[in-house]
């Protein structure tokens, strides 16, 4: 600490006019900032110091505590668990791929205008609401158990394929949904100009339309995929043994709750950073001034009304 | 250089356009010869864009025939695309695509549309940008650049299709007033070197030092046409004094 005041102290604010003031501001801010902080340090602290008081002097807590908290069942069933994991990893990869794919198509399809083309957009229309409508872990079932269960000459049986083809089928509809939103978000008068150059409708997308779209969508795709990484452990349900059934499993010989506990650490570290990565990627959009679509009907909706609004400058 | 075309470069009979229950176009005819530029004047909402569109197959026509060198565009199965090629539109808006560099804006659809090699189309593309000044944007994205110089990139990119036909659609109205030269001197010189063009401008003073011919365009009709200086200063129509009174009014003649 350095003695306060006196002849050397801090210049007394407004003797050099402007200069002064600005000094004298900046060091109120500065002061404002650290107070902020330390208010919501504070606040945190308490919130969270009372929650887990409650929980620890709860009456059920020490059961809780060894049946959660084991902490040496949880090194014990944490490599098990890691390489189950990798399963989950196989999933989410292959799907995704996979989805980027047919959820492109069915939103091409869905936002085609030519009469011709009437029966594809109906089938990507109801695709869309079929796969939207149902919980996916129906899909899963009927999926996983339904088709080998028809004991058709030549069917596989393995799981792990019905559970990349549920996925992808489930995933599609959301993400064709994102990428029809960025579709519609390119103004008209984009693929007017490519027109205009001579080029068919077919590259007017490809070249023109389809690669602001894409990009412009990039934040929300990484948010569905944060959803996919999560969703593969319903697989776990027809009997892919990824890192949830591998828990159920240690759970079941061990009696204990733990390493479920293990998992939720192992999606946290795959699954925040992504999050992040998404967040940092909308308030980069944010500031660059697009429009970050999130694919909800009001915005589609909104996209295509301004679309249909003619040669309005964008 | 064989026999002189005969057909006019663009002729435009009895067009009606409408949008829902607005009748924008009302029995537009009009003929443009070979190199003749054209200005399209009117007030706000006359139709003048509406009509450009209408020429470059944007815009579905609800009567009438439009025919480019004696081909009538509007005939049932013709190739769309095809006659786009040959009918270039500048816009007021620019219509850059915003994730392609400048050269890549201009190459694209002689690319795409006409299969040139690449090199060859952007040797070509470098030579249009180097003579509207623009050789050292040619890898910028379009949002670098200045209005007057993306609107000047638009012109190039519509000039590297080798248009029969030049539809220009405002294009300095959404340009600063200092902007404004730099675009007009490409046209004119554009229109020195012999360009087919039909220019929808506001700007009155320009019509009168580039055209031979200015057509009045009011309610969707061409309401009254001829040379600049008999337009500009004996209109015969009273809506068309009015429209030049305003004009003068607001100081923009
Ligand atoms: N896609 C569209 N749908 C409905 N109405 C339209 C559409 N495009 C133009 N219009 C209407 O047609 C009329 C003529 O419009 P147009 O853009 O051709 O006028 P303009 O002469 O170019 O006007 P301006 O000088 O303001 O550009 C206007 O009333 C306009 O609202
Ligand atoms: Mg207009």
């Amino acid at each position: 600490m350095t003695a306060p005041g006196g002849p050397q102290g801090p210049d007394r604010g407004g003797r050099h006019g402007l200069p002064g003031s600005r000094a004298r501001r900046r060091r109120e801010d500065r002061v404002s900032a650290v107070r902020s902080t330390l208010v919501a340090l504070v606040s945190t602290v308490a919130v969270f110091g009372l929650l887990g008081y409650i929980a620890v002097n709860s009456p059920g807590w020490p059961a809780v505590q060894s049946s959660f908290f084991d902490g040496e069942l949880f090194s014990a069933s944490l490599p098990d668990i890691a390489s189950a994991f990798v399963v989950n990893i196989q999933l989410f990869c292959i799907s995704e791929v996979l989805i980027l794919v047919l959820a492109l198509v069915l939103a091409v399809a869905r936002s085609s205008t030519a009469p011709v083309l009437f029966p594809v957009r109906l089938v990507a229309t109801v695709y869309v609401d079929v796969f939207r409508a149902l919980p996916g872990v129906l899909v899963i079932y009927i999926l996983g158990f339904g088709i080998p269960g028809l004991n058709l000459p030549g069917i596989p049986t393995d799981p792990f394929l019905y559970a990349i083809v549920a996925l992808t089928l489930i995933y599609s509809a959301y993400v064709s949904e994102v990428y029809r939103a960025g579709i519609a978000s390119i103004h008209a008068s984009q693929a007017a100009a490519a027109r205009s150059l001579g080029l068919t409708q077919v590259q007017a997308l490809r070249y023109v339309v389809l690669p602001q779209a894409i990009r412009r969508v990039v934040p929300p795709l990484l948010n569905d995929f944060i959803g996919l990484q999560k969703d593969t452990v319903l697989v776990s349900y027809i009997g892919v043994v990824e890192i949830f059934r591998q828990s159920q499993i240690t759970e079941a010989a061990n009696f204990n709750f733990t390493p479920y506990l293990a998992t939720a650490l192992v999606f946290l570290v795959m699954t925040i950073p992504l999050a992040r990565l998404t967040d940092w990627l909308v308030a980069r959009e944010a500031r660059q001034g697009r429009i970050v679509v999130l694919g909800t009907a009001s915005q589609v909706a909104n996209a295509l009304g301004r679309s249909r609004g003619g040669q309005a400058a964008p | 250089m064989t026999v002189a075309n005969p057909a006019p470069a663009l002729s435009i009979q009895g067009l009606w356009k409408s949008f829902g229950a607005l009748d924008v176009l009302q029995g537009i005819d009009l003929e443009v010869a070979e190199h003749e530029v054209i200005a399209l004047i009117g007030a706000s909402g006359s139709g003048k864009s509406t009509l450009l569109r209408c020429i470059n197959l944007l815009e579905p026509i609800d009567e009438g025939r439009i025919f480019i060198e004696g081909q009538e565009i509007t005939a049932r199965g013709v190739n769309v695309d095809r006659i786009r090629r040959r009918v270039g539109i500048v816009f007021q808006s620019f219509n850059l695509f915003p994730h392609m560099r400048v050269l890549d804006n201009v190459t694209l659809g002689p690319r795409k549309v006409l299969r040139r090699t690449k090199a060859d189309a952007e040797a070509d593309a470098m030579r249009l940008l180097e003579r509207f000044g623009l050789a050292e944007k040619a890898n910028q994205l379009p949002d670098r650049l200045s209005g007057g110089q993306q609107q000047r990139v638009a012109i190039v990119r519509a000039l590297a299709m080798q248009p029969d036909l030049l539809l220009l659609d405002e294009v300095t109205s959404a340009l600063d007033p200092e902007l404004v030269a730099e675009v007009l001197n490409v046209v004119r010189e554009l229109a020195a070197g012999g360009m087919t063009m039909l220019i929808a401008t506001h700007e009155m003073g320009f019509a009168r030092d580039i055209a031979s011919r200015v057509c009045f365009l009011d309610a969707g009709r061409i309401l009254e046409q001829g040379p600049p200086a008999q337009i500009f200063a004996q209109p015969r129509e009273a809506r068309t004094r009015q429209f030049l009174n305003r004009i003068i009014e607001a100081g923009r003649l």
